[in-house]
């Protein structure tokens, strides 16, 4: 791998202080655990003339609880995350995402903000800088044709982290700060479908908090497939928040990830509330889910396998959750 | 451009001008010439750069040097004292668990990790500590058996020393 770029360094002390240096360097860029963003800038995929370092930035590292909502700072490690009581025990998608991330050694620098923010993936872009020219470069980096869909205008890197889904599928919101102040949004509408440019976040923006709602009765659960079950990337994750009442489906909530250039959350499901939970209830969240989704050829295992992988994960964790929703009433 | 670097490496203060584009694994190997912390992958994904910054592992090659400003990094010269091996260093050699020896340091270094904080760690405990660490000599059986012997011998004061 490469050496990094000359860079400099700058130590922000505050959220504040580090939008502020971002907006006076254009050429800057965040960085927390830098367990993607420095490899990435060694394969020459990234390049910063500045970068500013949020490992003195406390305020985005406080995990606390206001009454039903949790508010966990975008700085909080997913070895944190993984491991905080009320995570495990209220928001179990949460957890397990955090914890099918990478190996322990990557959980204990990687963020929240920067799983949530994770550089989309391909086949054609993670690469070194000379297998990429071989191949001619592709537009997310250096060319002008997505290798993945030659006949596209846009770039369909898969984004590929974990956490995003089950915080979907829990229905959080991000607080982001920018030069005008915070701004408050549900975290669906901070992604975009498009491998190039997959965050609603300007240029000088931080993401600061997720506030994540304790729903009383809710069970969840993350899964994901991937091809060495201790390390990768999902080459497709599937979250599932659940409510039962009785023999009755209460909620249903479904998001994706792996399968399209933003996590995706699942539209449609609101129509199996009240039913019970039957084959039909299945196969109408299986027909949702593969209109919701594209895998595209972003990784090594094909896209039909990927495609019908992603409804059964589904299926299984929307079984086994209604089961011990059963178990647990 | 070179900043003054200041933290401790193995128990000893150290001050030195560092490159701020520079990794915290070719600071211990080029600068400090601790060359036991191995590059293997070189893109986080092998665990052979496994080092302890305030004894939590690291990998030192996705790790910027100056990012461990006023830490404490411990990295597998560290672990003998006076010339006796370390516990997991005796137990990696009694039971076989180095065959190539290359991911031997970045193994020690996350065992280390898990014994400070789980003494007696289960093998699941053990196998879910090295998920981030490859082998591809031995099959990781005499790894595990390795840092089992190790904690069974456990004399936490020796650790921590």
């Amino acid at each position: 791998m490469g050496a990094l770029s000359e860079f400099r360094l700058m130590r922000a002390t505050s959220a504040a202080d580090a939008v502020r240096l971002r907006g006076e360097f254009p050429a800057s860029r965040f960085i927390a655990g830098g367990t993607d963003l420095l490899p990435n800038m060694r394969r020459g995929l990234t390049g910063a003339e500045v970068l500013i370092d949020l490992g003195g930035v406390d305020e985005i590292r406080e995990l606390r609880r206001d009454g039903d909502v949790l508010r966990i700072g975008a700085g909080v490690t997913l070895a944190t995350l993984s491991a905080d009581p009320t995570v495990v025990a209220r928001l179990p998608a949460l957890a397990q995402a955090a914890l099918a991330v990478a190996g322990p050694t990557h959980r204990r620098a990687a963020t929240l903000g920067g799983n949530l923010c994770l550089d989309t993936r391909c086949q054609y872009y993670n690469q070194s800088e000379d297998w990429r020219r071989g191949n001619d470069f592709c537009m997310k980096r250096s060319g002008d044709v997505c290798r993945v869909a030659p006949k596209s205008s846009r770039c369909y890197a898969a984004f590929s982290g974990d956490v995003a889904p089950a915080l979907l599928a829990l229905g959080a919101e991000v607080e982001v700060l920018g030069p005008q102040g915070l701004r408050r949004l549900p975290l669906a509408d901070f992604y975009i479908d498009d491998g190039m440019a997959w965050l609603a976040l300007g240029p000088d923006e931080l993401l600061v908090a997720v506030m994540v709602p304790l729903v009383a009765g809710r069970t969840s659960a993350y899964e994901k497939i991937r091809v060495r079950g201790a390390i990768d990337f999902p080459l497709a994750g599937v979250a599932v928040a659940l409510r039962r009442d009785g023999e009755l489906i209460g909620e249903l909530r479904v998001a994706c990830t792996g399968v399209s250039s933003r996590p995706e959350f699942i539209a449609g499901l609101d129509e199996l509330v009240g039913k019970p939970l039957d084959d039909a209830a299945l196969a109408t969240m299986e027909r949702h889910l593969k209109r919701g989704i594209q895998p595209m050829e972003t990784t090594l295992v094909s896209v039909p396998y990927r495609r019908r992988a992603t409804p059964l994960l589904a299926k299984r964790l929307v079984r086994r959750l209604w089961e011990e929703a059963r178990q647990g009433a | 451009m070179k900043k003054l670097l200041t933290l401790m490496v193995n128990g000893r203060p150290r001050e030195d001008a560092v490159a701020e584009n520079a990794l915290l694994i070719d600071y211990l190997r080029d600068t400090l010439g601790l060359t036991g912390t191995k590059q293997g992958c070189d893109g986080g994904e092998c665990g052979a750069c496994t080092v302890l910054v305030e004894g939590e592992p690291r990998l030192a090659c996705s790790t910027l040097a100056h990012s461990a400003e006023g830490r404490h990094i411990e990295t597998i010269e560290g672990l003998s004292t006076a010339g006796n091996l370390s516990r997991l260093q005796r137990a990696f050699h009694e039971h076989l668990g180095a065959q190539c020896g290359f991911c031997t340091p970045g193994m020690i270094m996350a065992a280390e990790a898990l014994l400070r904080r789980t003494p007696q760690p289960s093998r699941d405990e053990i196998r879910a500590a090295l998920a981030g660490n490859l082998c591809r000599c031995t099959g990781y059986v005499k790894i595990l058996d390795s840092v089992e012997a190790a904690a069974r011998c456990g004399d936490v004061a020796e650790v921590a020393a």
